[in-house]
């Protein structure tokens, strides 16, 4: 039966490079997807691109090019990734230089557009479904981009790319778009866009599949945690798919880190939407073939939806944050008496909500699963606020600095920092508003 | 007994959806944990932060729950004050819920 080897070398913008690199010299991959767009990622593009119109790509898409596209050309991988983020057109210009500079010749690059639907849905000539209550005002949104399916892509691959460059997707599409692509499975076949949704989710995050957000000594131990090795699926045409690691990489992938990853970030395991197929997990098995080999069968599927989701990114205020330490006896009470000190000269500065933390002592989980301290040796202050205007957000981390010579005994180490929030807010459109192109570079 | 001698968890973040995996180390726990780990006992595990009831799924045949949780809107990711704004940390605070031993209605 016809097989392809499909690897995951990164699963987020900033994620381990050196892992790609093992990744495309040793997995024996017909296929690596790099997944690098977290949800609110394109709207900080956005706001990059709005300064620059030939930026607003991945800040790493250079450092990464650079160290697989010799690899990859060498070995015939395919790339899919989605490092286009808010202009997959520069993008792929980028690695189109990027290729030449490395002497690379006759590789055919692909970047993907039609995600972005700002610009029409400014213009009210798309019907939209708030799926989080009210929208936020016009004039703050910054994005609105659609998670596109695996059309394009397969169109792209079809094309004779090399090289595949998206914006927004699903990020399971990036996968399901070469398995599609190499076994001919009809866009109407849900319960094989299903199985191959499972496997895209498995891979998408890359270590998080073989043994990274996973440790915990005494209980999950993952041997060679410090050099992770990413994932590899060797696909069937039937879909079922076998799980590995590279070669010699640290980390392990068991049934357990499968299991934990099928479930990540899933409501309902049996409904889990995405653009090409409401995939069902709710029947999926896995079975350990090996050391580091887990055997998956069993995800099914549903038609398709009629809509796509958009995520919005939009200015939502600003957030400011101080933090200083304190330390030795006593050291809880400084702390507790800078705080009042604070609450009071921030009083009336426009800052609309203030939080304060004890780091050490109740900073995660609050005070209903941390229960009562004993007296902390040290203790770090942390107050938080947001407002509505830079200045006076940023009057929080002016006023934990001032407790150094105005506040209690023995405050040392202060940091502050105020960052301007993007927000998301998630809508449904209908399939039609969205029209895609694919564009082609060639070194 | 607490949940982490027999259980392992994941937790993921949408908007203010978290998501919390709970896995059997052992098929034979499983029934203990369905049993005991309902969707009443974790939203009173995590009262404080929650908006709404907790929705309970089951995947049995990988000895696996699943549940989604509902963060008031000051805790979202995009707008909590928190040092953990997605809820990354809360898998640890699940494992750390007292299970009874087995009983009779799990067996």
């Amino acid at each position: 039966m016809k097989s392809v080897r499909i690897g995951c070398g990164a699963g987020y913008s900033g994620d381990r490079i050196d892992a790609a690199v093992e990744l495309a010299k040793k997995g024996s991959l017909q296929y690596l997807v790099f997944e690098c767009l977290a949800e609110r990622t394109i709207a900080l593009a956005q706001k990059v691109r709005l300064a620059d119109p030939n930026a607003g790509f991945d800040p790493l898409l250079e450092e990464r090019m650079e160290a697989v596209l010799p690899i990859c050309a060498a070995n015939r991988t395919r790339i899919i990734t989605n490092m286009g983020a808010a202009n997959p057109l520069a993008a792929a210009m980028r690695t189109r230089e990027i290729a030449r500079r490395l002497g690379l010749r006759g590789l055919r690059i692909a970047a993907i557009t039609g995600d972005d639907v700002l610009a029409a849905m400014r213009a009210g000539q798309v019907a939209i479904e708030s799926l989080d209550g009210e929208m936020p005002d016009p004039g703050a949104w910054v994005s609105a981009n659609a998670y596109l399916g695996v059309g394009p892509l397969v169109e792209a691959l079809e094309g004779g790319a090399d090289i595949v460059i998206t914006g927004r997707v699903a990020d399971p599409a990036l996968f399901l778009a070469a398995m599609i692509h190499e076994f001919w499975w009809r866009l109407d076949d849900w319960d094989a866009l299903g199985q191959g949704t499972v496997i895209g989710h498995l891979l998408e995050c890359a270590g998080q599949l073989t043994g990274g957000y996973f440790a915990d000594p005494g209980y999950k131990d993952v041997p060679g945690l410090a050099h992770l090795g990413f994932p590899i699926a060797e696909v069937s045409e039937d879909g079922s798919a076998l799980f590995g690691k590279v070669e010699g990489s640290g980390g392990v992938l068991n049934r357990a880190t499968c299991t934990e990853q099928l479930l990540y970030e899933i409501q309902d395991p049996a409904a889990y939407f995405t653009p090409d197929v409401v995939a069902d997990f709710s029947q999926v098995t896995m079975e350990e073939a090996g050391p580091d080999r887990v055997r998956v069968r069993g995800g099914r599927g549903r038609v398709r939806p009629e809509t796509l989701k958009v995520s919005v990114g939009y200015r939502d205020g600003f957030i400011g944050e101080g933090q200083i330490s304190y330390a030795g006896p006593n050291a809880l009470r400084r702390a507790e008496l800078a705080r009042d000190v604070l609450a009071q000269r921030l009083g009336g500065t426009g800052i609309s909500e203030l939080r304060f933390d004890f780091i050490g002592v109740n900073s995660i989980h609050g005070s209903q699963l941390s229960g009562p301290a004993p007296e902390p040796y040290e203790v770090r202050l942390r107050a938080v606020g947001r407002a509505s205007s830079q200045r006076a957000a940023s009057s929080i981390s002016r006023e934990v600095e001032a407790l150094y010579t105005n506040g209690p005994a023995g405050g040392g180490g202060c940091t502050g920092s105020t960052r301007e929030v993007i927000a998301i807010h998630s809508v449904l459109i209908p399939r039609e508003a969205v029209t895609c192109h694919v564009h082609y570079e060639e070194c | 007994m607490r949940l982490i001698e027999i259980a392992h968890a994941r937790a993921g973040d949408k908007g203010n959806i978290v998501t919390l995996s709970v896995i059997a180390y052992r098929r034979a726990d499983f029934g203990l944990i369905a049993q005991q780990v309902t969707a009443e006992r974790v939203a009173e595990h995590f009262g404080e932060i929650l908006d709404g009831p907790v929705l309970r799924y089951e995947v049995p045949q990988l000895s696996a729950l699943n549940f989604v949780l509902r963060r008031k809107r000051e805790y979202s990711v995009t707008r909590s004050l928190m040092l953990d704004a997605h809820g990354k940390c809360l898998s640890s605070a699940l494992l750390a819920m007292e299970l009874d031993e087995w009983s009779d209605a799990a067996r």
